[in-house]
């Protein structure tokens, strides 16, 4: 295998780390402020993540750093082309993280209720809009022959890429309800477990719609079409098996069938983009590849050492403080957050 | 709307917001380390009470610096998109590392410490801490690793597209992260003492807070910020003499020094005029600057006109002074800040050492409190020294400012104007409300209440 080659699985690893990590995340915020109906149950909801919230986000930083390492050409062209999206996202992102510390720093109801619903958006924005974002990356878009976006904002806001934004939110929706009826305890782990058997149902639909759209768009004009098959296969089976064990009520097995349906999902798209990373909707000749979008072969050589490294005492650590916060949290505990 | 001027604006603006948040984590966290490993040393309390009191403080100033971070790594593709096509086989990498190594270190451990005090044992806890310190303090070393190329470019080949990474070693050890890495440290340290002092003095002033807690920062804190005052001069000499030789440009309009002398006169004092290339006035000290720059009074410094000429036969005709007055002034603000605060630490030290509590000097409490502005001055004024004093170019000898924009064709000066607003807007109302949170947390402490046994 080719180093380009190895690179591109290499960010799709870490995209896929992302939404696994990050997509639980992103659902607990959205469901913070309609499953809490107390100041107490919104404060527990949030500590639920209050460890690891931080942890998880390094994995969306590391692919943008690795992206811009291993392809520069592709961070450029897509982070300059998907200019006001990458803006709204980031003002997101900026509020939820800053809410997440500041919430419960003062008493009033109405400067808890604000960071509230400012987390609730800061998580429901960066779901959308990465859900748009890989739809159009995978779709293709207006890219010139100097590499250069030449599209526009309202052409990101495609019917394919909204089914694709929306897909990531209703996912993300059942993966966070999942995960807070592991953690949560009473009365909130059997509505976590509600809204995870709901939401399941609206993931399943949103899916079937997204993969069927996806034929005529994306996956017809994939070249390896065959591993990109397989991916979103497994992707399905794990769906299904997710609502076997969401019916059952056996919440750890159904978080991880989640997070393998994320897994499917994520590669499968990654596979039909292969060997393409942003392909051009004006001309086939002007996409960007993993030829000429990487960096030279002496520094995807360079970061692969440090990758192969790190990544797996990453995994280590972190899987450490996921050990350490195993228990669950009671609207009782002392709360941090 | 000119988006070179908006994407400059904006991404001078973002940066010098967060790095006000920076220096503090990164001196705080092993200013916090060093207490909670005396406490796991000692058992004593107080220890523990005064790591748990700055906490707040700390992790305030965390959250806002994590997230102006997370624009950093995404600026570069938003505004500078040929500036990361020229510089991507080089820049990334760093970027990626920074991640990799420092950003889930920090980032984990930290969650771990404010979640664990009641989960781990009082010395894994502390261990969690230096690993958020180690964490931090990496990944300043490595986005300076990233600066450094920019300021004196190294291990590379020029391509048809861009700079092309021949030793990651040499990019990695470039004699520029050397002396910045150290200054940025230290600076650290000395910004985490004034911060830590200057609200002892408001809690002094206002009667809160365990005393005990207090005098025992004071003190730490009093040595902790000498070490970092002296160091970060004394690095910041060296970095200056390197950079006379490796940056000239940027040297001689921080000294305004129009003509080549040997000699050459120190200025603590000028009013360059730079349309016609003089200053209007200039206090100087005969002979300092060629002592400052080769350790001796005779050597000769070329001053701007000579820069000029030299750069103008390497590179063609062009204009390669950065802004002098700027360049000058924030040179002069970042030293003569810095000196104020070593006058400002020693006589704090002296009054520790010889038992005079600060509380008897309420001028000096009040004074300490202003003081916490002072590191913020030193490391604003130093990083625009640092970047103004590079342009025209934005790789120095390698690519101007304005071939990095992003092109107006991809992104609109309308683009950039949005995300300079918003983003603008939002750092500083989150900023305001950060410190309103500090305020209101000390005003939180207890009344001052008799010293406790401890």
């Amino acid at each position: 295998m080719d180093l380009k080659t190895l690179w591109f699985i290499l960010i799709t690893v870490l995209f896929t780390g992302f939404f696994f990590l990050e997509g639980f995340d992103y659902g607990v915020g959205m469901l913070m402020p309609f499953l809490g109906k107390r100041d107490k149950e919104r404060r527990a909801i949030l500590n639920t993540i209050g460890p690891v919230w931080d942890g998880n986000e390094v994995w969306m930083i590391t692919a943008g750093g690795a992206l811009f390492a291993s392809f520069p050409q592709w961070y450029a062209t897509l982070f300059s082309g998907f200019y006001i999206p990458l803006v709204l996202m980031l003002l997101a992102l900026i509020f939820r993280g800053v809410g997440m510390e500041f919430r419960s720093q003062e008493e009033s109801e109405k400067w808890r209720n604000t960071w509230d619903w400012l987390i609730f958006w800061g998580s429901l924005l960066p779901a959308l809009l990465w859900g748009v974002a890989i739809a159009n990356i995978v779709r293709g878009v207006p890219i010139d022959e100097n590499m250069h976006y030449v599209g526009g904002f309202f052409n990101l806001l495609n019917p394919y890429a909204l089914v694709g934004g929306i897909t990531f939110v209703v996912l993300f929706l059942m993966h966070g309800a999942t995960y807070l009826a592991l953690k949560l305890t009473n009365g909130l782990e059997k509505q976590a477990k509600r809204v995870a058997n709901r939401m399941w149902k609206a993931t399943l639909v949103m899916a079937v719609i997204f993969l069927l759209y996806s034929y005529p768009e994306v996956l017809s004009k994939a070249q390896y079409l065959g591993v990109s098959l397989v991916f979103l296969a497994i992707a399905v089976v794990a769906l299904l098996v997710d609502g076997y064990f969401l019916k059952q009520g056996d919440m750890l097995k159904a978080f991880w069938a989640g997070g393998v349906t994320i897994l499917g999902i994520t590669a499968g798209f990654f596979a039909a983009l292969y060997p393409n990373v942003m392909p051009s909707s004006l001309n086939p000749a002007y996409s960007l590849t993993i030829y000429n979008a990487s960096a030279s072969d002496y520094t995807l050589k360079v970061m692969t050492v440090v990758a192969l490294v790190l990544v797996p005492i990453v995994l280590v650590y972190q899987g450490w403080t996921y050990y350490t916060f195993r228990q669950r949290i009671s609207t009782k505990d002392e709360l941090t957050y | 709307m000119d988006p070179l001027v908006l994407a400059r604006w904006q991404f001078a603006i973002l940066t010098i917001i967060h790095f006000f948040f920076v220096p503090l984590t990164l001196g705080l966290t092993i200013f916090l380390a060093i207490l909670e490993t005396a406490y796991v040393r000692t058992g004593k309390k107080v220890y523990r009470d005064a790591v748990k009191f700055w906490s707040k403080v700390f992790l305030i100033n965390f959250a806002l610096g994590v997230v102006s971070g997370i624009v950093q790594e995404f600026q570069f593709g938003l505004n500078w998109s040929e500036y990361s096509r020229f510089m991507g086989d080089i820049f990334g990498a760093p970027l990626a590392v920074e991640a990799l190594l420092a950003f889930y270190l920090e980032s984990t451990f930290i969650g771990v410490w404010v979640f664990g005090w009641d989960k781990l044992s009082p010395k894994v806890h502390a261990t969690v801490l230096w690993l958020t310190a180690i964490g931090s303090n990496l990944s300043a070393i490595w986005i300076l690793i990233a600066n450094s190329f920019m300021q004196h470019p190294a291990g590379y080949t020029l391509g048809e597209k861009g700079v092309i990474m021949t030793n990651f070693k040499e990019v990695a050890t470039n004699p520029n992260v050397l002396y910045q890495f150290p200054h940025v440290f230290f600076s650290g340290m000395s910004t985490a003492a004034f911060v830590v002092l200057g609200l002892s003095a408001y809690l002094y002033l206002i009667k809160r807070g365990d005393k005990d807690v207090l005098n025992l920062s004071v003190r730490w804190a009093t040595v902790y910020g000498l070490i970092g005052v002296i160091m970060v001069g004394t690095v910041g000499h060296y970095q200056g003499q390197f950079l006379v030789k490796e940056q000239p440009s940027k040297m001689a309009a921080a000294e305004a020094l129009w003509e080549s002398a040997a000699p050459a006169p120190f200025s603590f004092f000028a009013i360059p005029d730079e349309a016609n290339k003089t200053n209007r006035l200039s206090l100087e000290v005969p002979a300092l600057l060629s002592f400052l720059s080769y350790n001796d009074f005779t050597s000769k410094v070329e001053g701007i006109n000579e820069v000029q000429a030299k750069m103008e036969a390497q590179y063609g005709p062009g204009d390669y002074i950065p802004p002098v007055g700027m360049v000058y002034w924030s040179f002069r603000l970042m030293v003569y800040t810095g000196s104020l605060m070593l006058l400002i630490l020693l006589y704090v030290w002296y009054l520790n050492w010889k038992g005079i509590a600060l509380e008897s000097k309420p001028w000096l409490l009040k004074s300490l409190v202003w003081s916490i502005l002072l590191p913020y001055i030193a490391v604003t004024t130093g990083w625009m020294m640092a970047e103004i004093g590079r342009q025209p170019w934005v790789v120095y000898g390698l690519l101007r400012t304005e071939q990095g924009v992003s092109p107006a064709s991809v992104v609109s000066g309308g683009e950039v104007l949005f995300s300079l607003l918003g983003l603008g807007v939002v750092y500083i109302v989150l900023t305001y409300l950060g410190v309103k949170l500090v305020i209101k947390h000390l005003h939180q402490a207890p009344s001052h209440a008799p010293a406790s046994a401890d």
